[in-house]
């Protein structure tokens, strides 16, 4: 009875019906520019962008909350941090200086340290729904097909794909052992005090390895016996061929990289200054 | 005469990491079309003779051989693991374990990829061999959402779809399956057999089940070496299963108690076409008129299940489950693979919480109680050993939960101590768990919940995977701790154990409860038979063959006169 965190989640939505090979190369694509970029017209248009998409594939926000959640404590704490570090970022980059609260010492809150950082949590919000959606809409085997054909050894292919599966399977385990040590006072829920429950987590690791180790071992065999690794190539069963829609996603997609790159260095610099 | 396909010649085998030699001399001869079943308890070297067959030994068990085995006449020391898998398909053991797809028709194609077949040709050959095995509606299923019983199907196609495939070998195909579905799987492969003339070699200790269908061989082990190799029939009228303690079929064990003479022209191997004569039906009704036990009688009830409800993800997984235990006995849960036996046993622990219903334990609602409560009245010991495994000592892991308890040091030794003694692991108090076995791992858990003094025992599957000597101790252990007053429930696949060890069974199907009677009552009846994919004992077939007068009381005076006469083995 395992929750499925990030895992391939069956719609029927254009997304879904896209090659996962298609995925792939507009994920790379999409991850290049907002990389790159810190130009906000363009970030703010991707946003949106990735909004539209990601309501097309039919996946709701309910589905991914929990990942959702870690994601932005994450960039919360990378926030703050950017500011702990280095709170004159915003007024090197842009060259003015708007205070709007004198702080102690450098810590002066300026306007173009508040723009700097928002372009940075744009950058997340461009590349967050794209990932998510990559993983959550192509199925695991044909992930394992599209990195093999950008390149990747289908061996790796296989690994990551075979990975991904196991992590419901792993969870599970993790459950009924949590369950079980519960019965002989390991408790592992909000009632124990912080370290003790991470101690009390990292009891339950040996029988997880242990059990994990046993799984590992049948299916290497299990793939030995089957012929895997036998030849430096492989054919896919569900490796699905380029169609209409993935060739029109892919040249929109460079369409846009392309201007993307234009719009961000059009002046030389791959910041946007209102100031 | 028919080729021959696999040929042991003077072949020895040990592992590097063995001083002793796993296999001896072993000289078999296989031929081609054969249906051969190998048995043997465990230890004897069957599972090593399997990877012999299919490569894994040497190629991923390192090992040194003597001798030689060809297959196919090809010596297998010069050939290497792929080319012998392009000879010997492979189905193994653990069903679940051994998928790679992520869809049905993704796993079934796994070695065509492999071998390169071009994608419109492999979905070509993958849709005839789903057509083959019966799966053929279910092909963009995920493997782990499939029953017993379909799992079992995909992975026998997956070995199907290499047509060069002449030998199949089968790991202990009943393992982990309900009878019904067993006896499915059996004839399964039976017809395969009959359609594509394959060698079948299957590894399987389920004697009675496998004989399902009709084999033309049996080969038997026992420590590294061949004991018995011949038909099935003079198998059975020869005293071989009892020297390397192998189970025998219940009809065969009943024809021996009533000193019927065996032998092998009797057709033994099926007991549809078992030839009694009428001085054996005699016999076998005389025989069924000894008396009866006293019923044990029982004082009150220690758990009360009512209208128990859950659901999961909205739908219903156990619906309007009421039953009791009485203090002292032994009940099996019984019923198909997914019935909701193991989450019944998860909400009485607590594990999960129930919709709607209640829980009493010593008339007491537990229902708002935490794990951790309810776990100091009742002891849930999880199938796999490995599963419970926290500490690398014998002592540290019975005394952990003691210690969480907070017992003084002194209770916790005297404790302990005296577990160690009860399930004879005093000896090896001080050595590192990983050194044990199996069968030693699942004592340590049950030492390791009964410290705790639980009023009721759960265990899921106790005997899974252990041969008959161990599945017999383990049995006979829990029965003496039955008699000291643990009140003892287990969920089980086996019917041999429900038979002959628990008073009462409760079976589920289909997440409701539809039957609550004795074992007996239960296997001779075929309604609740079918509908819990259950197998009705060969006893009760065996009565009627003889003409005995009350078919059912012969099963029950057959059980009580087995345990009497184990009883006295004690």
């Amino acid at each position: 009875m395992a929750v499925n965190i990030l895992g391939y989640m069956e719609r029927t939505s254009p997304i879904h019906r896209l090659s996962g090979l298609t995925k792939l190369i507009v994920f790379l694509l999409w991850s290049s520019v907002a990389m790159l970029t810190y130009d906000t017209r363009v970030l703010c248009v991707l946003f949106i962008a990735s909004l539209v998409i990601f309501s097309l594939s039919k996946i709701s926000v309910r589905d991914i909350s929990f990942v959702l959640i870690i994601i932005l404590a994450f960039l919360a704490l990378n926030n703050v941090a950017i500011y702990l570090f280095s709170p004159s970022e915003g007024v090197s980059i842009y060259g003015t200086s708007h205070v709007i609260w004198e702080g102690i010492g450098r810590y002066n809150l300026t306007w173009e340290q508040l723009f700097y950082q928002l372009n940075i949590t744009l950058k997340y919000f461009v590349v967050i729904p794209a990932a998510l959606l990559f993983i959550l809409t192509t199925h695991p085997s044909e992930f394992a097909a599209s990195l093999n054909k950008i390149g990747i050894s289908y061996k790796i292919g296989i690994a990551v794909s075979l990975a991904l599966r196991y992590i419901p399977d792993i969870q599970r385990d993790f459950r009924t052992i949590a369950q079980v040590q519960q019965t002989r006072g390991i408790d592992l829920s909000k009632n124990e005090k912080l370290i003790k429950r991470l101690k009390n987590v990292a009891s339950i690791m040996l029988p997880l390895i242990f059990s994990s180790l046993d799984r590992i071992e049948v299916i290497s065999n299990a793939m030995e016996l089957r012929s895997f690794g036998k030849h430096k190539k492989r054919t896919w069963y569900s490796a699905r061929p380029l169609l209409k829609p993935d060739f029109f996603t892919l040249i929109i997609s460079v369409v846009l990289f392309i201007v993307a790159m234009l719009v961000t260095f059009y002046d030389g610099n791959r910041f946007y200054n209102p100031f | 005469m028919k080729e021959p396909i696999i040929a042991f010649n003077q072949f020895t085998f040990k592992y590097h990491s063995q001083t002793e030699p796993t296999l001896h001399n072993i000289d078999a001869t296989i031929y081609q079309g054969e249906k051969v079943l190998i048995l043997g308890p465990s230890g004897s070297g069957k599972s090593t003779l399997v990877h012999c067959l299919n490569g894994l030994v040497p190629f991923s068990y390192k090992g040194k051989i003597e001798g030689e085995l060809l297959i196919n006449g090809q010596n297998t020391k010069d050939l290497d693991i792929f080319t012998i898998s392009t000879m010997v398909g492979t189905v193994l053991q653990d069903t679940d374990g051994q998928f790679i797809g992520i869809t049905v028709g993704e796993d079934l194609a796994f070695s065509l990829e492999n071998e390169q077949v071009p994608q419109q040709e492999m979905k070509e050959i993958v849709q005839q061999v789903a057509e083959l095995v019966e799966v053929e509606d279910h092909m963009n299923h995920a493997t782990h959402e499939l029953s017993g019983g379909q799992k079992q199907r995909v992975s026998l196609g997956g070995v199907m779809v290499d047509e060069k495939v002449d030998i199949l070998l089968f790991d202990e195909p009943l393992a982990n399956l309900d009878p019904a579905t067993g006896q499915y799987a059996m004839d399964l492969i039976d017809r395969v057999h009959q359609e594509t003339d394959k060698t079948i070699v299957m590894i399987e200790h389920r004697l009675e089940d496998a004989l399902h269908i009709e084999f033309d061989r049996v080969i038997v082990m026992d420590e590294g070496k061949i004991v018995f190799n011949g038909k099935p029939n003079d198998l059975l009228a020869s005293d071989v299963l009892e020297q390397v303690a192998i189970r025998e079929p219940l009809y065969l064990k009943a024809l021996k108690y009533a000193d019927c003479p065996l032998h092998s022209q009797m057709q033994l191997a099926d007991l549809t076409r078992l030839e009694l004569s009428a001085s054996n039906k005699t016999a076998l009704q005389q025989w069924s008129i000894v008396q009866d036990d006293a019923t044990q009688s029982f004082s009150e009830n220690i758990l009360e299940v009512h209208n128990l409800q859950f659901n999961y993800a909205e739908n219903p997984i156990l619906q309007n489950i009421s039953f009791s235990i009485r203090q002292g006995e032994m009940v099996s849960i019984v019923g198909k693979n997914g019935a909701g036996k193991s989450t019944l046993s998860k909400l009485i622990c607590g594990f999960e919480q129930m919709d709607s219903g209640e829980i009493l334990l010593h008339g007491e609602d537990i229902s708002n109680k935490t794990i951790f409560d309810r776990a100091s009245k009742i002891g849930f010991v999880l199938q796999n050993p490995n599963h419970m495994i926290t500490k690398h000592f014998i002592y540290d892991e019975i005394a952990l939960g003691l210690i969480n308890r907070g017992y003084d040091q002194a209770e916790i030794d005297k404790r302990v101590i005296h577990a160690l003694k009860v399930f004879g692991l005093y000896p090896f108090r001080n050595w590192p768990i990983s050194a044990l076995s199996y069968g030693q791992k699942k004592r340590v858990t049950i030492a390791s919940i009964l410290v705790l003094e639980p009023s009721i025992l759960i265990l899921d599957e106790p005997t899974a995977g252990q041969d008959f000597r161990h599945y017999t101790e383990m049995m006979t252990f829990l029965q003496e701790l039955n008699a000291n007053g643990t009140t003892i429930m287990f969920i089980t696949h086996d019917m041999h154990l429900m038979l002959e060890y628990t008073s009462r069974s409760i079976v589920l199907a289909d997440g409701r409860l539809i039957a609550d009677r004795s074992a007996v009552d239960v296997l001779t009846d075929d309604q609740v038979v079918v509908k819990a994919n259950l197998k009705r004992t060969s006893l009760f077939d065996l009565a009627q063959k003889a003409n005995a007068q009350d078919p059912k009381a012969f099963v029950h005076q057959f059980i009580a006169y087995d345990r009497k006469v184990r009883k006295r083995w004690l």
